[in-house]
C-alpha cells in the first residue's frame, strides 16, 4: 500500500510541474463551457429581416411592428420592388424578407382574405425553418386577436407548455453534453498520454523491473486523475448553474456518483488506448478523434438520436456519453432518483468493466 | 555460479540479435561485456532483468530462471537501462525516495550502500534531475538502482555520453560496490573500459567472441604489436597494407597500429621499404596490444572463417 501512494504522489508531482497538464486540466473545461454555452445555440435572437410592402396601410404598418418588437427580429432595411429582394439575401445579412401585397387592408377588410409572402434564405437550413415558423406564429396570433368578436363555429386549442426547459434554453441542452465530452476527453486523453510518456522516456523499462504489479501502475496512475476530474466535474456544474442558471433538480450526491462512475469508464478508455500504442502523439490522436468525434456527433448531445439512420443509431448504443448524457439531464432537469436511471448506469458500469479487463490483458509486463 | 546463460538466441524480425550466448558470471564479480552498438549488449540484459523473452534458451540469476521467476529477479536486482531513465521533473531527492518507496524501502535504511555515491549529489538534492549534468546523472541513476540493496546490479552502458573524470569516478564506485558484495554486470562500447573489470565478453554481431579477464585476452594476442608512424600518415596505410608481410593495419589516434603475418615482424626490412616509399620521421616501437587490438583481431578471424 505504501508502494502505491508513493506512485500517486509522483503522479501528481508529475500533474502539478506540468504546465500543458495543468491548462488542459482546468483551462480548458471552463473554456469550453464558456464557448458552448455562449456561441453553440440554436435559440433565435436579432435575426435581421427585410420588409417589402407593397401596400403600407395601416394593417401592414401594424403586422410588421408586431413581427419587429417580437425580440426574434430585427428589421435590417426596407425594400421597394422585388428586384431588391434576391440583392438582399445576397448581401448575406438578411436571412428573411416579408413581402406584403397591394391594398393588404382593404383585401383583409373586404375579402377576408391578404397575402403574406415570407421569403427565409434557407442556405442555413434550420434557421430558415425556425424563423419562418415564427413569423407564421406571430401573424396567426394577429389574425386571431383581429377575430377576437367573431365566434367561429369550431376551435380547437392547443395549449403548448415545454416542460423541464420552459424557456427552450439551448444551455438546458448542452451543459450535460459539454459535461460528457469534457470528462471523457480530459480523462481518457491525460491518462493515456501520461502512461505513454513512460513507455517513450523508458521510465516504463524500471517500473517493470520493479516489484509493482501492473494493477499497481495502472491505478497508480489514475488515481490523481479521478480526484481532478471529479473536482472538474464540480467547476463544470457549478459554471452551469451560477453563469447559466441550469438547475440541478435532483440529487447532486447521486449526480456526483454518476459523475465519478463516467470518469472512471474514461479513465478506463485512457488505459486503453494506452496500452494499444507507444506513442504520445498516437495516443492523442486516437483519444481526440476516437472520443471526441463521436461524443458530438452520436451522443445526443447536439443531433438527435431517433433521427439518424438506423445504422448510426446502433453505433450510438455503443457510446459511453450517450448514456452519459440520459443520466445527466435526467438528474439535473427532471429530477429524477436513481430509480429511473439503473439501467443506464448499469451500462456505464459493464462498459467499464469491460474496458479494465481488457487494459489488464493488454497490459505488457514485458517490453514486447 | 551467480548468473548463467545458456545458448540464448534472440531475433528482431529477420534482424538475428542474438545468436548462441552462453556465460556465467561468478557471484561477487565484475564482468563487462564490451561490444560496439548493435553488438546486442541491450537486448542481451533485457532477458536477463526479465524485460523480454529470448527465442531459444535459458538464463538464470542466483538460481532464479528468468522467465518463471521474473517476479523473485525483479526484486532483487538493479537496473539501470541506457538511456537517463529517471524522472526529469522530479528532484534528486524525489527521484531517490520514489525508487526507494516502490521497492518497499526508505532512503536511511540502505544509506550506508549508496553513501559514496549520493554524498556527490546530495548538494543538488532539490535539484530536478533533467538539470543535472550527465555525470550526476548517471551517479543519480546509480544510486536510483542501489536503493533496494540488490544481489546483482545491471547496468547498460552507464559511461556512454559521460566526461572521462567522471567515467573515471563511476569505475571505481562500481569496483566499490563489488567489494561490498553485490555482483555486477556492465556492457560499454569503450575498450580502454574492458582492463577495470574483473572478466569481459567480447561481443560482435549478436555474438560472444572471447571470455577471459582482460589480462589473458591480451596475452593472448597472437603477434607482435607496431605503432608506426611517419610524416605523412595518410599515405604510410595505404603502403602499410601494400607491405608483402603484413597481417593487419589499424589507425589508433596518432598512430598505426601494425602486425605482420609472422609472429615478428621484420622492423628493419619494413623501415627499407617505408624508406623507398618516400617517408620520412619514421617511427617503428613495439608495444602491448589493447583490448581493442584484440578486438579486432577477433572480429577478423571471425568475418575470415564466416566467409569460409
Amino acid at each position: 500500500m505504501k508502494r502505491f501512494w508513493g506512485f500517486v504522489i509522483k503522479e501528481f508531482y508529475h500533474i502539478f510541474r506540468d504546465k500543458r497538464t495543468m491548462l488542459i486540466l482546468f483551462g480548458m473545461p471552463v473554456v469550453q463551457m464558456l464557448l458552448f454555452g455562449f456561441v453553440v445555440t440554436n435559440e433565435i435572437k436579432d435575426i435581421k429581416i427585410a420588409i417589402l410592402d407593397y401596400s403600407k396601410d395601416n394593417v401592414t404598418r401594424e403586422l410588421s411592428h408586431k413581427i419587429l418588437s417580437s425580440g426574434y427580429f430585427v428589421l435590417d432595411q426596407y425594400l421597394d420592388n422585388s428586384g431588391q429582394i434576391e440583392a438582399a439575401f445576397r448581401k448575406g445579412n438578411v436571412k428573411e424578407v416579408v413581402v406584403f401585397e397591394p391594398g393588404f387592408a382593404e383585401k383583409v377588410h373586404k375579402l377576408g382574405k391578404a397575402n403574406v409572402q415570407i421569403l427565409a434564405d434557407a442556405s442555413d437550413a434550420n434557421t430558415a425553418n425556425l424563423i419562418s415558423n415564427y413569423t407564421s406564429a406571430i401573424v396567426m396570433d394577429y389574425v386571431r386577436k383581429l377575430n377576437v368578436n367573431v365566434i367561429t363555429p369550431m376551435q380547437i386549442i392547443p395549449e403548448v407548455r415545454m416542460m423541464y426547459n420552459e424557456q427552450l434554453k439551448g444551455v438546458y441542452m448542452f451543459v450535460p453534453g459539454i459535461m460528457a465530452m469534457i470528462l471523457l476527453l480530459i480523462s481518457a486523453l491525460l491518462t493515456s498520454i501520461s502512461i505513454v510518456r513512460e513507455k517513450e522516456l523508458g521510465t516504463m523499462e524500471i517500473l517493470l523491473v520493479s516489484p509493482l504489479k501492473p494493477i499497481q501502475i495502472i491505478i497508480g496512475k489514475v488515481t490523481p486523475y479521478v480526484l481532478l476530474s471529479f473536482i472538474n466535474a464540480g467547476v463544470i456544474i457549478l459554471l452551469g448553474n451560477l453563469v447559466f442558471g441550469m438547475p440541478v433538480q435532483g440529487s447532486t450526491i447521486l449526480l456526483l456518483a454518476e459523475c465519478i462512475l463516467f470518469i472512471i469508464l474514461a479513465l478506463s478508455l485512457g488505459i486503453f488506448i494506452s496500452t494499444s500504442t507507444n506513442s504520445q502523439q498516437t495516443a492523442m490522436f486516437m483519444s481526440m478523434f476516437a472520443l471526441m468525434l463521436p461524443t458530438i456527433l452520436l451522443s445526443g448531445f447536439i443531433f438527435p438520436i431517433a433521427n439518424m439512420p438506423l445504422i448510426l443509431q446502433a453505433l450510438c448504443q455503443l457510446m459511453p456519453p450517450r448514456w452519459f448524457i440520459v443520466i445527466v439531464k435526467n438528474i439535473m432537469l427532471k429530477g429524477t432518483g436513481f430509480y429511473y436511471i439503473w439501467f443506464e448506469t448499469l451500462i456505464l458500469v459493464l462498459m467499464t468493466c469491460f474496458f479494465i479487463f481488457l487494459s489488464y490483458k493488454k497490459f505488457k509486463i514485458r517490453l514486447e | 555460479m551467480f548468473i548463467s546463460a545458456k545458448n540464448i538466441f534472440k531475433n528482431y524480425g529477420s534482424t538475428q540479435a542474438l545468436s548462441d550466448i552462453s556465460f556465467e558470471v561468478n557471484k561477487n564479480e565484475l564482468f563487462g561485456f564490451i561490444g560496439p552498438d548493435g553488438a546486442g549488449k541491450t537486448t542481451l540484459f533485457r532477458i536477463l532483468t526479465t524485460l523480454l523473452l529470448a527465442d531459444k534458451g535459458s538464463a538464470t540469476i542466483n538460481g532464479w530462471d528468468v522467465v518463471n521467476d521474473f517476479k523473485t529477479i525483479r526484486n532483487n536486482v538493479g537496473y539501470m537501462p541506457g538511456r537517463f531513465s529517471l524522472y526529469q521533473d522530479l528532484s534528486v531527492e524525489e527521484n531517490l525516495t520514489f525508487f526507494a518507496t516502490i521497492f518497499g524501502t526508505t532512503i536511511e535504511e540502505n544509506y550506508d550502500l549508496i553513501r559514496d555515491i549520493y554524498v556527490q549529489i546530495e548538494p543538488f538534492k532539490k535539484r530536478l534531475a533533467g538539470k543535472l549534468s550527465g555525470g550526476m546523472k548517471q551517479k543519480l541513476a546509480l544510486s536510483c538502482a542501489l536503493i533496494h540493496a540488490p544481489e546483482l546490479l545491471v547496468l547498460d552502458e552507464p559511461t556512454t555520453g559521460v566526461d572521462a573524470v567522471s567515467r573515471k569516478e563511476f569505475w571505481e564506485m562500481l569496483r566499490n560496490l563489488r567489494d561490498k558484495g553485490i555482483t555486477i554486470i556492465v556492457s560499454t562500447p569503450y575498450m580502454d573500459e574492458a582492463s577495470l573489470c574483473d572478466r569481459v565478453a567480447l561481443m560482435q554481431n549478436g555474438k560472444i567472441m572471447q571470455i577471459d579477464t582482460p589480462q589473458h585476452i591480451v596475452g593472448e594476442f597472437p603477434r607482435k604489436l607496431y605503432a608506426v608512424r611517419s610524416s605523412n600518415m595518410y599515405s604510410l596505410k595505404d603502403d602499410l597494407l601494400h607491405f608483402p608481410e603484413q597481417h593487419s593495419v589499424h589507425l589508433f589516434g596518432q598512430y598505426l597500429h601494425f602486425t605482420a603475418r609472422e609472429r615478428e615482424a621484420d622492423i628493419l626490412g619494413l623501415r627499407h621499404y617505408l624508406e623507398g616509399k618516400n617517408h620520412q620521421n619514421i617511427i617503428i616501437e613495439a608495444i602491448e596490444p589493447g583490448i581493442e587490438d584484440c578486438f579486432i583481431e577477433l572480429m577478423t578471424e571471425n568475418s575470415a572463417s564466416n566467409e569460409n
